[in-house]
């Protein structure tokens, strides 16, 4: 089964080509383009128009690189949430309108656990594991429990990934910040104390963002304050995922979402999950990042499972939980 | 140190079996995490188990079920404190008959509520860190708790509760409907306040 997979809840617009061969998830084309704001954050209607100038090419150019045409697929998913709405709502039109146009079934599925199950097709052995998914929007800490992916764990205010963009430009680093983060936090030398907030399995960000922009406003070396911002909030987010483990008693940890590109934060769940025995899964960055193909692979998983959508009914949900996706794809 | 029977291996530190003058204890010693530089780890097991002795001890001031604590040992991480050789409420709450549940999450409520009377934040309130033992219900693993007097932080306690058991518990979530009523029953200043301060947690999640 062919289908192409739709990604657009934030700043990417994302068209995948995916295979099912088995059970295993082959990707045969994954292209995104990133809406790159100029200056501030996102401006989700600017973002969307970004969406829907590149989305007919970009779905083109992902069937030419899979070398597919039209004919060959099965089925077309969309990102139904959570997000923002004028982002989705574009990325939903254009599956809406290809599913149409050649009249094959389509299908909405939940971004979070997308994320999660790009994870489970694409690498071996990662059957049953625990998600930390951390990226702008999104910091969670999700598991399969009783029937559904449930939140063992969440930001009570920001994502990670929103808390480096943030202090990132606060001091001028601009978007993403990120990767600029990284490299300075290499040179960091001293560390410089900062709140560590965890409450239960959940953790909050913000404070520490303040924190951080006071060494700065301070005069502290921003090569220090980085380095100590990502010591900090990484090793929260290793401990909440370890905490996850525990109490599910599960054995594999997998990363994803943006943020888990960073290599220190790589590091830190590795040995992390070393320590204790535990299989360390990352997929590759294309499918790290928001990606059509995950799109695409958790849509094959729904519609094999018996789930079906019509046309009419495929509405976006801005506020999409994952704990509120009935799993009907897995024991 | 002698090698002890390890009873659990949680995730920041191992339960192992022990004994103290006598008497069968566990001792809880909070482990070295390798993946966060010294700094935050020194910090965080020294600071942790000085406040989860501390904690506990003033709990059982106050009428908590809580386990005795032997030996204090803040250089090491290590507290040696009473074995209470009951089952975690974890494991056995699906299991109970509908009134026995009722009962129990009652006195979850209680307890919480008279922790928070004097002003003890637990930190993590999950039915993996309470053992049932002689139809009393003990409070262990303060590791994350604090002392404060703000409504927020007995929002945020009860908070993790109801997030447990909605993820451990999802088909009991009366469950902690029950606890609160306990709570209400229990806690010296209006209830009501802090419930409402739940909700308002709630809200502030992700996609809510």
């Amino acid at each position: 089964m062919i289908c192409l997979g739709i990604e657009g809840t934030a700043h990417s617009i994302g068209v995948g080509v995916v295979n099912d061969d088995d059970g295993k998830c082959r990707v045969f084309s994954n292209l995104i383009k990133i809406y790159r704001p100029e200056k501030g954050g996102i401006h989700p209607r600017e973002a969307a128009n970004h969406h829907a100038k590149y989305i007919a090419d970009l779905i083109k150019e992902s069937m030419e690189k899979a070398k597919i045409c039209s004919n060959d697929i099965n089925l077309v998913s969309f990102s139904m949430g959570p997000g923002l709405g004028p982002c989705l709502r574009t990325a939903a039109t254009a599956a809406r309108a290809l599913s149409l146009s050649i009249n094959k079934p389509i299908i909405g599925v939940n971004h979070c656990v997308a994320h999660l199950e790009i994870g489970r097709g694409t690498l071996d052995d990662c059957n049953d594991p625990v998600l930390l998914y951390t990226s702008g929007a999104n910091t969670q800490v999700i598991a399969f429990a009783e029937g559904r992916y449930r939140v063992f764990g969440e930001t009570l205010d920001i994502g990670i990934g929103n808390c480096l963009d943030k202090f990132g430009r606060n001091v001028g680093l601009g978007f993403p910040s990120g990767p600029k983060i990284e490299e300075l936090a290499k040179k960091g030398k001293q560390y410089l104390k900062l709140p560590y907030s965890i409450k239960g399995m959940d953790l909050a960000f913000s404070g520490l963002l303040t924190a951080a922009g006071q060494y700065y406003e301070k005069g502290e070396s921003l090569e220090d304050i980085c380095y100590s911002i990502q010591e900090t909030t990484f090793a929260a987010l290793t401990e909440v995922t370890e905490r996850a483990m525990a109490h599910t008693e599960k054995n594999n940890v997998l990363l994803g979402g943006g943020v888990a590109s960073n290599k220190r934060l790589r590091e830190m769940v590795q040995i992390m999950a070393e320590e204790r025995g535990a299989s360390f899964f990352v997929p590759t960055r294309d499918l790290c990042i928001d990606n059509g193909a995950m799109i695409a692979w958790l849509g094959i998983l729904m519609y094999k499972s018996g789930i079906r959508l019509k046309v009419e009914g495929s509405f976006i949900d801005q506020r999409f939980r994952t704990d509120m996706v009935d799993v009907t794809w897995r024991d | 140190m002698t090698n002890k029977t390890v009873l659990y291996q949680g995730a920041e530190a191992e339960i192992c079996l022990d004994n103290y003058m006598g008497h069968k204890a566990v001792q809880k010693r909070r482990l070295k995490k390798s993946y966060r530089i010294k700094q935050i780890d020194n910090h965080l097991i020294f600071y942790r188990t000085k406040e989860e002795a501390k904690l506990i001890t003033e709990s059982r001031s106050c009428g908590v079920s809580v386990p005795i604590i032997y030996d204090v040992d803040l250089k090491n991480g290590v507290i040696t404190m009473e074995y209470l050789q009951g089952k975690r409420v974890k494991d056995i709450l699906n299991q109970m008959s509908k009134e026995e549940r009722k009962n129990i999450c009652n006195k979850i409520g209680q307890s919480i509520a008279k922790f928070h009377n004097n002003d003890i934040i637990h930190g993590d309130i999950t039915t993996s860190n309470m053992i049932l033992l002689d139809d009393c219900v003990y409070f262990i693993d303060f590791g994350l708790g604090e002392k404060n007097n703000e409504i927020e932080s007995k929002g945020v306690d009860l908070h993790v509760l109801m997030e447990a058991i909605e993820s451990t518990h999802s088909q009991y979530s009366d469950c902690f409907k029950d606890v609160l009523d306990g709570y209400c029953k229990e806690l010296k200043t209006d209830a009501d306040i802090v419930i409402k301060k739940i909700d308002e947690i709630v809200k502030r999640g992700r996609y809510r």
